[in-house]
This record gives structure tokens, sequence and C-alpha cells, in this order.
């Protein structure tokens, strides 16, 4: 990034600019997900479904859950993803 | 009954919106903001069970009918004109202005009419105010987008209109209660309402317009039109099986999309589409904890759906573009704007304290009573995926990610103040919910707040974060590309024109060929006939005198023996 258009309040350095904070956040992410796991052995289900039983069901539905999601958006941008402006080449 | 109770709180946007056309910019703006307030205060004084009726052309119009369905819509859809009108405070369009309130009063009319021939008229008024949000954009994009907005919002009500013709054909009846799809009458009108609720392949009007409106437009627009659509699904087509199926695939596809989408605002389009899956879901159900839960997820997802518009569209106030691409960083210099973003993302994606947790668990909790996993399932990763893209994608790429270098001042107080009140309801709806439990259809016997469901709660949303952290650690998750992804658009804007252009060329090739072949043959025809009847033809040589006479002569001969040989 150029210096010159970082003038004014952009000078400032901020917390988040430092990767070390950055990896601050993640390792909280990972402990905050790590205790909520062990959570599942702490407190009375009210399952209405038998695979909600498994240990972590939520957890780990919803991580797997979402990097399906996440690959299988990626494959459709094979199929779906045009140039920004193909919709305006004709008119 | 008092006058005032009996007239439809409507009517106070859309009359109100006439006087505003002659007033000067200041008092106009003051002016058009009491209006969502008077009718708050004319829905609140508003009793269930009340009916209005007039007769007209032999039929019995209800242009008033409040029980505590309606009553639900007709409250936040005055809130939400009024956030969004205060959000829209800078502007000075006065077409703006008036088609927003026009638009609004119209789907609070909508809500509170008792017959179908009386939503229909507010049901088409709805789209054919509303198109103005679009095209006021100015551009010749968002002409031709407004176009196709306003031919399916119309095509959406003359369906309307024509179930309604055959459904009094059938049942002497316009009274709007419950329909049901036995009747073809029913087929057509759930497609009418199914459009504008952007069912599955009638969807994409709604990500091909949102995104097209002006900075303020958005906002409004996402408020009214599916929301109503949801109304009278509820109202209509309670416990219609088929809106299961159709809800839970409304919750799952467009998820998809949103991962990849560009544009921040079709990114929240997309998400629009997937909440008013669950809505659809619940309808579907049609319990009363299913309908308690529509209703209390339509009146939170009016709120914090606003939010999220607000702070994509103060972005694009101040930056002039909202695509993931081209932004990040901003939380630098839009400090408040990021909070308040954050704040309506928590509440989409549920989390506890947030406003989705409260009403959305009611859809899902309807949907395990009745011990259907595979949608329960479906709609579980909707709501992982809805965090995801909505809850972190948002504003992740808008006001972290990578730093754009757009320094951009904070957006204006008035933005600030609208998007202040809405975060602030979505976090007061989410701590106190009984405030809205208290206004819904039916008596409400559920609790949001449970050591299980809160745990099981943080631990999807934590997991799904935590998924979207390894997938931008490894690099995996897709980048922010400038582009565009083929809809169901694509064959109304792509592959139509292609099959008709080339339908037309085909048969201008057809009626070519037709005609160059009748040609010949007439060429030819005309030859013939002029080989043999021309100046030079056969049939017409003069023969001389003489032998004209010889040929008489024989011919006479031959029937002078004929006749002898029969005297014979």
């Amino acid at each position: 990034m150029s210096e010159d258009q970082e003038q004014g309040n952009s000078a400032r350095r901020y917390w988040l600019d430092d990767q070390k904070n950055v990896r601050k956040i993640i390792i909280a992410l990972f402990i905050v997900c790590g205790l909520l796991f062990l959570a599942d052995g702490f407190y009375e289900k009210h399952s209405h479904f038998g695979f909600e039983d498994v240990f972590g069901f939520y957890a780990i539905y919803g991580f797997v859950m979402c990097v399906a999601l996440v690959i299988a958006a990626k494959v459709m941008r094979i199929f779906l993803m045009r140039d920004e402006d193909y919709y305006d080449r004709d008119q | 009954m008092t006058a005032i109770s009996s007239i439809n709180p409507g009517l106070i946007l859309i009359l109100g919106a006439l006087p505003a056309l002659l007033l000067p910019l200041v008092i106009r703006r003051l002016y058009i903001l009491a209006l969502p307030i008077v009718g708050f205060m004319l829905v609140h004084q508003l009793e269930p069970g009340t009916l209005v009726t007039m007769e007209a052309f032999g039929m019995t119009l209800e242009p008033l009918q409040v029980d505590r369905l309606s009553l639900v819509w007709g409250y936040i859809f005055n809130i939400a004109a009024f956030l969004g009108l205060l959000f829209a405070w800078h502007e000075r369009d006065i077409l703006q202005q008036v088609s927003a309130l026009v638009y609004a009063g119209a789907a609070i009319a909508a809500v509170f009419a008792g017959d179908l021939v009386t939503l229909f008229v507010f049901w088409e008024l709805t789209g054919v105010s509303s198109v103005f949000l679009i095209w006021a954009s100015r551009t010749p994009e968002a002409y031709r987008c407004g176009m196709r907005y306003l031919v399916i919002q119309v095509t959406s009500g003359v369906i309307l209109l024509a179930g309604a013709i055959i459904w009094y054909a059938d049942t002497g009846s316009i009274d709007f209660g419950h329909i049901g799809i036995d009747s073809m009458a029913g087929k057509l009108i759930l497609v009418a309402f199914g459009i504008k609720c952007a069912f599955p392949l009638l969807h994409n009007w709604l990500q091909d317009a949102y995104p097209q409106a002006t900075v303020t437009g958005t906002v409004i627009l996402s408020a009214f039109t599916t929301k109503l659509a949801v109304y009278a699904l509820a109202r209509g087509f309670a416990g219609t099986e088929a809106l299961i199926y159709i809800g839970a695939t409304m919750t799952a596809f467009p998820i998809f999309y949103a991962v990849i989408e560009n544009d921040l605002r079709r990114v929240l389009a997309y998400s629009l589409n997937n909440q008013l899956g669950f809505m659809v879901v619940g309808v579907g159900v049609g319990t009363e904890l299913a309908l308690n839960g529509t209703a209390a997820h339509a009146f939170s997802h009016i709120l914090y759906k606003a939010l999220l518009f607000m702070s994509m569209g103060a972005v694009l106030f101040r930056t002039g573009t909202c695509k993931g691409s081209e932004l990040g960083g901003l939380y630098k210099s839009m400090p408040l704007t990021t909070g308040f973003c954050i704040i309506g993302a928590a509440s989409i994606s549920a989390f506890p304290l947030f406003s989705g947790f409260i009403s959305k668990s009611m859809i899902l909790t309807a949907v395990a009573e009745e011990h259907r996993w595979f949608i329960w399932g479906t709609l579980l990763f909707a709501s992982a995926g809805v965090f995801h893209h909505s809850g972190i994608k948002i504003p992740y790429f808008a006001f972290f990610a990578h730093d754009s270098g757009r320094r951009v001042k904070e957006a204006p107080w008035h933005m600030l103040l609208a998007m202040g009140l809405t975060a602030f309801l979505c976090i007061f709806i989410g701590v106190y919910p009984t405030a809205l439990y208290d206004i819904l259809p039916y008596a409400v016997d559920y609790k949001p707040y449970t050591s299980y469901h809160v745990v099981q709660q943080l631990q999807l949303l934590m997991f799904s974060a935590l998924a979207f952290t390894v997938l931008m650690l490894t690099r995996i998750y897709p980048p922010e590309l400038r582009s565009t992804n083929l809809d169901t658009d694509w064959f109304y804007r792509v592959a139509g024109p292609f099959v008709v252009g080339r339908l037309v060329q085909g048969l201008a090739a057809i009626g070519t060929a037709i005609e160059t072949s009748l040609t010949k043959v007439a060429v030819d025809t005309i030859t013939v006939i002029r080989r043999h009847h021309g100046p030079e033809g056969f049939m017409a040589k003069t023969l001389h005198l003489s032998s004209m006479v010889f040929w008489v002569v024989a011919a006479l001969a031959f029937v002078l023996i004929l006749d002898f040989a029969r005297g014979v």
C-alpha cells in the first residue's frame, strides 16, 4: 500500500494490524471450541432424534457441513462463474 | 366501533404520501417520518376480530380485517417503514420518498385485507410503487432491471387475480381465509404468493433487483414484499405439506450462491431468500408453535435484515462500492457501522441474546416435534451456513480482511441513528423475548433459553466459525472475485432471448424458403402457360380459313359415316 494515501487516522497502528494479535484471536477461538465440545458432557440433552445424542453432534455437524458447503460452492464456480460484465455485453 | 378504528392503517401511508409532494424539504422529512408513527398507533388500537365490510359489484369486500396474525405484520411493517425512512433522511429525491411511503402503505393495507380482491389491489400496488426505488438509481442497468422486476411482480398479481376469480366461481366467496392447494384456484394463488415469496426457481427477481436499488431503496425493499408473501402464505396455506419441502430447499440452495457472490448486497439478498425458507417451512408445518415461529421470525428477520442492508448501504454510500473484492479494513474508518453490522450478523446467525435465536429456534423445534429428521437436518445445515456467509463473510470482507486502503468518513448521523435503533431492537428482542412472544398469534409455551439449547447453538456456530478460520488459513476458502454467477435469471436474460432470436431467424429462413419455392412454382407455371398460350405458343397459333373448312368437312364426314354405320 502506498504511503502517500496513508494520512490522518490511517497512520495509526491498530490492534488488529499486528499479526500476533490475529493469532491470539485464532487461538482463543480454538480454545472456545475445545471447551464447547467438552461441554457436551455436562448438560442434559432434550433430543428429538437419536443422532443428537452423539457426543459433540452439533459441533461436528456445524464444522463438517460448513466445509462441505464451501467446497461445493467452490466447485459451483467452475460452472457458474462468468465475467463481471457478462450481462452487459449485448447492450 | 369508532371511525378511526375502521380505517385500514395502510391508507395512512398511502394517502399521506400525497401531501408530501407539496411540502418543502425539511418539513417533508419530518412529515414522512411521522406517518409510520401514526400508522403504528393506529395498528395498536385495532381490536382483533374487527371486520369492516362493504358491498361492491355484488361482492362483499372486506377492506379491514384484524386478527392476531395480521397485527404482528402491521406492527413490524410500520416499524420497518420508520427505520428505513430515518435511514433515508438525507435523501432529497421526492420520487423515492413518496414511492417508499406508498409501497410500505400498500404492504400494510394488504396485510389487513380481508378479501382476495382487496388483497389483489394492494398486492399489485406494492409491485408498481416499489419499482421506483430501483429506477431511482438512474442507471441503464437499473432501468432494465426494474423492467424485469416489474414484469415479474405484475405477473404475480395477475395470477393472483386469476386464482381469485376461479375461487369466486367455485365457492361464491372472495373471503381471504384458508385456501389450500386442492383446487385449481388454490394452486394459482399459491404460485402468485410463491413468486413474491421467492420460491426456488421463482426466486431470482430478488437477487437481481435488490442490489440494483439505491442505497436506501434496498433497505426499504428488503422489509415488505417477501414478508407480505409469507403472511399471505400463513393465512391461506398453513399446514400445506408441500411448503415444508419448498421451504427447506429455499433455506439450503441460496447459501451456496452466497458463498461465491462478490456483491455484498447480493450476498444479503441470497441470505434473505434463505431466511424466508425457514418461515415457509413454519407455514408448511402449520402447528401453533410453527406459525408462532414464522410470525416471530418474520418480525426479527425484518429488523436484522434491514440492519445488515443499512450497514452495507452506509458502506456503499461512503465508498461507492459494495463488492467484497474492493473492500476491507473499513473498521478503521467506520467503527460504529462495523459494530452495528456485527450486531445484525449475530442476530441473523441466531447467537444467544440476539433476535434470531429466540425466533428461528421455534421453527426448528416445531419441525423436530413432527419428527422430520431430514428437514430438520437441512434447516440446521442452513443455520450453520447462514452464519458462515452472512454472519462472518459480510462483516469480514467489508470491514476486516485485507486492508483496501480506503479511508472514508463514518456514516452520517441519521444512518447511525437508524442502525442504532434497529440494533437496539435486535438485542432487546433477544434478551427479552416475552415482548415479542406476547404479540404472537397463539399463546406461547416455549422457552428459548435452556442450557441445552444455548450450548448446542453455540457449538454449531463456533464450529462454523472454526471451519471458516481453517478454510481461510489453508487458503481453501474461495477468494472474492469480480464476477457474475449464473442463476435462473440466465434463462430469461440469455437463453430466452437467444432461443427467441434463433426462432425468429429460423422462421424468417423458413419464410424465405417458402417464398422462393412459391415464386419458382409461379414462374414455372407462367412459363408453361406462356409456352402453350403465349404469342408463339401452340394454342395461340392462327389457322388458315381453308384448313378450318377442311377439318369441319372432315368432322362432318366422320359423323356421316357413323350415322351410316348405325343405319346398317
